[in-house]
This record gives structure tokens, sequence and C-alpha cells, in this order.
């Protein structure tokens, strides 16, 4: 379902659930990506900066939302990616992932999405957006 | 205080190789699926990996440095990356330059002065061709952060 016939405005991927996102794999994240801001795991220096607890990395949200769009419509096929970051996302939280074509454009032969991570039990975490090529 | 001279700012290029073991603990760390990052011997990079490139940069010489943010109240906005064609491949050595794009003022919703800061970062291949352009919106808020907003 992701030939060029059948992503028309309105088409979209599954939705799919991530998580719960773990300390680990906040940690996993921090490694993999250099920010090793001690906000996102120890609790101690959250609570000093007046956060209940260590809470996840903006980016890493991100990541899995472009994860989704890439596993959707392709690695090599991503020209645009951008985020809004909404809520935070806390160690336990389940995240959905879903997405959607809004624009189409004939001539290039590319697609934009609108995209979001959403918190179950809780609002939109990211807000996401990408232009991807359709082979 | 921001200090809003630093717009055009820039920092001295550097470079930064994109490694395969790299861009697969990457998609590993942000849960992809696809066998290309995964399994493949020259993947491209997933979308957001050009954060990575705080690996590469030299330390103490940010171009954030001159604009002066306080950390107390610094959110991350929001985040672009653009592609000029398929994302670089393993294999590839980038050129990467940031500049400060922009600073700007606007009233929060919840009272106080938001400032944003716009920085463009620019990575070129070894033919000097720009092949991707990362954005990022800072935003030092008015009053110190709370846990409603912001990540």
């Amino acid at each position: 379902m992701t030939g060029w016939e059948n992503l028309t405005v309105g088409a979209a991927a599954p939705d799919r659930e991530y998580g719960p996102i773990s300390r680990t794999d906040i940690v996993q994240y921090q490694g993999a990506s250099g920010d090793f801001n001690p906000i996102h795991h120890d609790d101690e220096f959250a609570q000093s900066a007046g956060y209940p607890g260590a809470f996840s990395v903006g980016m890493l949200q991100a990541g899995i939302l472009a994860s989704f769009a890439t596993d959707w419509l392709g690695p090599r096929n991503v020209r645009t990616f951008g985020v809004q970051f909404r809520e935070q996302v806390w160690p336990g939280d389940v995240l959905v992932c879903s997405g959607s074509v809004v624009g189409r454009d004939d001539d290039a032969r590319t697609v934009d999405l609108e995209l979001v991570a959403t918190r179950v039990g809780g609002g939109a975490a990211i807000k996401g957006y990408a232009t991807f090529v359709v082979e | 205080m921001v200090d809003k001279s630093a717009i055009g700012a820039t920092d001295e290029p550097f470079t930064m190789v994109v490694e395969a073991g790299k861009v697969r603990e990457f998609a590993r760390a942000t849960m992809s699926a696809s066998p290309e990052y995964l399994e493949g011997p020259d993947p491209v990079i997933p979308p957001t990996f050009l954060t990575t490139v705080s690996f590469w940069s030299p330390p103490g010489r940010s171009v954030f440095s001159k604009v002066k943010m306080d950390l107390r109240r610094l959110l991350h906005g929001g985040q672009e990356y653009t592609f000029h064609g398929p994302p670089p491949a393993v294999g590839t050595t980038l050129t990467v330059q940031t500049r400060v794009a922009d600073i700007y003022e606007k009233e929060g919703k919840r009272g106080g002065t938001m400032t944003f800061v716009i920085t463009i970062s620019e990575f070129r291949d070894e033919s000097g061709t720009l092949v991707a352009e990362a954005k990022s919106t800072a935003i030092e808020t008015g009053k110190p952060a709370t846990s409603e907003a912001g990540a």
C-alpha cells in the first residue's frame, strides 16, 4: 500500500505502538545520540530543576516518529523530516505513532505527511511533518 | 539574556564521518524495524541521525555559546532536517558548518516573553555539494521551565 497510486491525500499508515518507554531506552538513546544531559536519567538532578523526575529526550520521540515514517515509505526516500515538541514523555509512557498523506506533488512525485506521536492517556508528545519521494 | 548580535555568527567548519556501527546503533535506539539500517551493508542515515554531530564538533567552539541563552530556561522547540537527495550513506565524510540564522521574541501564552533562536547547520559531501541541512529552534522561556511544555 505504499505505491504512488495508493498514496492519495488521506491515505494513512497503520498506527503503531512503541514502549512502554523504559529508562534503559532513554539511556540507550542518550549513548547513541551523544546528548548526555543528566535531566534525562538522574532523578535528583531533574528534581533540582523543578521536575518530578527524569524524563525522556525529545529527540528520542522525534527519532521514533522518524523510524515510523521511514519504516513506511523507505529510508532512502525521505527529503524533509521535522518535529515540534509538545508534551514531555515520562518513563513508562506508551507512544502511538500515526501518519497520513496531506499533500502530493505529481511532478516531483513526492508526498507530504502529517505525523504525530501521542502519549497513551495523554496528548500529542510530538507533532511531525515529512516529505518523501515515492519510487 | 539572549545576545541578538549573534545573528549571522558562524562556527568553524569541521568534518563528520558517517559510520556503519553508529547508524545501526542509532536505528536501534530509535526503534526502527528497517532491514536497511539494521542489516544492510551501506545504509543511509536515519532522518534525525545528524543530531550525532555533537560527537564531532570541537569542544567549546559551538556557535551556540555566542547566543548566551539561560540554560535553566532553555527548551528545544523544534527540529527539521532537509535532504537534497537520498540521505548521506555510510562512508560519506561530511563537512559541517552552523550559523545563527535568526533570533526573535514572542509573547508566551502563559505570560513572559519567549525568545526563539534558530540555528542552521549545513552538511556538504566530499565534492562540496550541499546534501543536508538541520534547522533547530531553541526557546528561552520567560520563566524557569516547568513540566508542562517542551522537551
